[in-house]
């Protein structure tokens, strides 16, 4: 049953960024995005990583886009008539150069044999106990890279000439 | 695990694929080249999530977790700079954005 519904969920989130980025309207891109950030955060409450996905849904489909849809809505980039999609011309060798990643990675994951893993389901206990016993120096870096941005966004987001 | 290891990862391969893709393609929107550089990094956490799921070990959690904070900082800087820009040249297309000085 999960598994079907791995499946089907990664044929939504493939499906959804496809037309997420071949869309030429910004907004319409961005509410495709969210629908395919919301099956992959099931998906990785699918791989035994239920905070992760709860994070998925609150910052990336909640927050970040969000954050995306106003400064589209602030600079008004959400016009249809101005909205035009790149040339076809244009797609085919990023199409191409993707592609050939793409295959090199799908040969070398389907040839690759992984070693057998210990049966132990991973719990929210020792997700927290990895996080902040063994990676307690990340969480420090990390809120503090996160204060720097603030910084520089508040900088670049002044009136005047920075 | 109820699927193959292999299976994310190629899932996870379309996914960074199609946002490379992306990237490359919308030269003439900033902000549709950024959408593609999240498509990216949402395809590096698959890769450690299901790896995490794999081994038993919550390591691959607890960075994917990092990634999201630093696309957090990442995506609030990056569209800070491009309100500057359009504020700038009124235009959000990247072949404009060519000179270095004013």
């Amino acid at each position: 049953m999960e598994t079907y519904l791995f499946y089907i969920l990664a044929a939504v989130t493939v499906i959804g960024t496809i037309l997420a980025i071949t869309e030429k309207h910004p907004v319409h891109a961005i509410v495709y995005l969210v629908t395919s950030f919301f099956s992959l955060a099931t998906i990785f409450f699918l791989l035994a990583a239920p905070l992760v996905a709860m994070f998925e849904v609150i910052i990336y489909a909640g927050a970040v886009m969000v954050l995306f849809m106003f400064v589209i809505m602030m600079l008004d980039l959400g016009r249809t008539d101005e909205a035009r999609r790149p040339v076809l011309k244009q797609w085919l060798l990023p199409i191409i150069l993707g592609g050939i990643i793409l295959a090199s990675i799908g040969t070398i994951a389907t040839g690759y044999a992984a070693a057998p893993h210990p049966s132990g389901a991973l719990t929210v206990r020792d997700f927290a106990e990895t996080l902040f016993r063994k990676y307690g120096v990340a969480v420090e870096i990390i809120s503090m890279q996160l204060l720097f941005a603030v910084v520089g966004a508040l900088y670049l987001g002044r009136k005047g000439k920075p | 695990m109820i699927v193959p290891l292999a299976h994310v990862l190629i899932l996870a391969a379309v996914l960074f694929g199609l946002g490379l893709v992306c990237t490359l393609v919308w030269r003439s929107n900033v902000i549709m080249l950024l959408i593609g550089i999240e498509v990216m990094l949402n395809a590096a956490m698959l890769v450690f999530v299901g790896g995490s799921n794999h081994w038993g070990m919550a390591d691959g959690q607890v960075f994917a977790l990092i990634i999201m904070a630093m696309t957090s900082a990442e995506v609030s800087l990056a569209l800070a700079l491009v309100v500057y820009l359009h504020r700038r040249k009124n235009t959000v297309d990247v072949d404009e954005f060519r000179e270095l000085k004013d």
